[in-house]
């Protein structure tokens, strides 16, 4: 069976079999400094704008996750990538350092599952044998488009989050080894009517909980069949919103669900809500949760980044904020 | 002497209190509304505006100094005094009044933000 409800099934197992992650200086404090490939000092990269510096960053951990996986680029078949900048430009500027073709995606900071769900599907097809997903966010280019540039030094309120300075990827391939993708849930957009842009948590909880109980009706599993719920970047506050709306609906996730955003920061209270951005999935998964499931620590994970799929204009127009999650069962 | 530093240090306080005042109203609205920095900003200066229009914001002025003329709602005052001045010249100074009291704040920001930028390069925050 291939599909069902909206989960599609990878009867061909397709596998991560290498992963890189390079994240910034207030990231590399967290729980992934040990574990990312490159940790930045200076946010800036050495480059002379931010926009340039995110897309280093996502170069450089895709040059990187070929690199461990044993590859050359002329292995590579194709990279799947996307970001949070107009046009998605770091990931098209980054992709023209390779000599594989590029299709870009964009989810917003549900990048990374969308395109490992999408790589898993070419993989398992055979059109493709090996693939780089990859996906990143730098907090002062996300701040400039977005919110205000670092410039005009506006005050962020209390429950606004960080967007992660930080990339993410991996090599999916048709080779029997590394981590297994067995499945995937392709997310419906979800839009509950909130307008904060500063409150993204509780605008993406609903998008995270239809996914996530999707996927275990079409699966026919629970919580408990999982060693860990990985969501992106819903924060302190949409996390107990995403437990209340999966409680309601009679799953209980509470044991096992931990988001990205929650976790990658040293001290919680510092940095308002956590953090937020594609590179926040992509830098913890990329690093601390594919190594912890290296060593057998996790053996099976479902990671259901979510996004926002606002623009600038349509938050100032006065639109409510739709969401999305994509998931991957992944299992060693 | 003494009591020429204790004028000094009174107006000081004064000031700090009042400017402190305007900027913790404004915290207090980051912190509780979704009202976008933006946003703020032009409501403390419209605010400005109307006060001084109804004659509230002079006594704050005297009172405060500095205190009630640096935050933005100051500048809204400025606005809304030179345009009161203008108009007892006529309808077309009660337009330009306005900008005509602003003009050396609004040139010297310009000048200013202009030097600041070549001088100095914008870094990621820390907090």
């Amino acid at each position: 069976m291939n599909k069902k409800g909206n989960t599609v099934f990878f009867k061909n197992a397709p596998c991560v079999t290498s992963f890189a992650a390079v994240c910034g200086s207030k990231e590399s404090a967290g729980i992934i400094g040990g574990y990312a490939d490159i940790t930045l000092q200076d946010d800036m990269y050495g480059e002379s704008t931010y926009e340039k510096a995110e897309c280093k960053m996502l170069s450089t951990a895709i040059s990187i996750a070929i690199e461990k996986g044993g590859y050359t680029e002329s292995d590579i078949d194709l990279l799947l990538s996307g970001d949070l900048l107009n046009q998605i430009i770091s990931a098209s500027f980054a992709a023209r350092d390779f000599n594989f073709p590029f299709l870009g995606v964009y989810s917003a900071c549900s990048t990374m599952s969308e395109s490992m769900l999408l790589g898993a599907m070419m993989v398992n097809a055979g059109y493709v044998q090996k693939i780089v997903a990859a996906t990143g966010s730098h907090f002062a280019s996300a701040e400039r488009q977005y919110r205000y540039p670092l410039e005009l030094g506006c005050t962020r309120p209390p429950q606004s989050q960080w967007t992660v300075t930080g990339a993410g990827g991996c090599v999916i391939s048709n080779e029997k080894r590394g981590i297994k993708i067995v499945n995937g849930t392709m997310g419906k957009v979800c839009d509950y009517g909130v307008t904060d842009v500063n409150n993204m948590g509780a605008a993406m909880a609903p998008a995270a909980a239809d996914t996530i109980m999707q996927h275990f009706k079409d699966t026919d599993t629970c919580a408990d069949d999982y060693d860990l719920i990985l969501t992106g970047d819903l924060g302190a506050l949409g996390s107990r919103i995403l437990k209340d709306l999966t409680w309601e609906k009679g799953y209980d996730i509470s044991e096992k669900h931990v988001d990205c955003g929650e976790i990658i920061y040293k001290v919680i209270e510092k940095e308002f809500q956590g953090g937020s951005g594609a590179g926040c999935s992509a830098t913890v998964l990329n690093s601390y949760v594919f190594t912890k499931m290296q060593s057998g620590a996790y053996r099976r994970v479902l990671f259901a980044a979510t996004g926002a799929l606002l623009s600038t204009v349509s938050s100032g127009q006065g639109e409510s904020i739709p969401c999305i999650s994509h998931a991957v069962q992944l299992e060693v | 002497m003494g009591s020429e530093m204790l004028e000094i240090a009174l107006q000081f306080l004064k000031a700090f209190a009042v400017g402190g005042g305007i900027c913790l109203l404004a915290q207090i609205i980051i912190n509780f509304t979704d009202l976008t920095a933006g946003k703020i900003l032009v409501y403390f200066m419209l605010a400005g505006v109307v006060l001084t229009a109804v004659g509230v914001y002079q006594p704050l002025v005297d009172f405060g100094g500095a205190g009630a003329t640096v935050p933005i709602s100051g500048f809204g005052y400025l606005l809304a005094q030179g345009a009161i001045k203008g108009a007892e010249k006529g309808f077309f100074s009660a337009i330009t009044g306005s900008l005509t009291a602003a003009s050396a704040g609004v040139t010297a920001a310009v000048v200013f933000a202009f030097i600041m930028a070549l001088i100095f390069k914008s870094r990621t925050k820390r907090n």
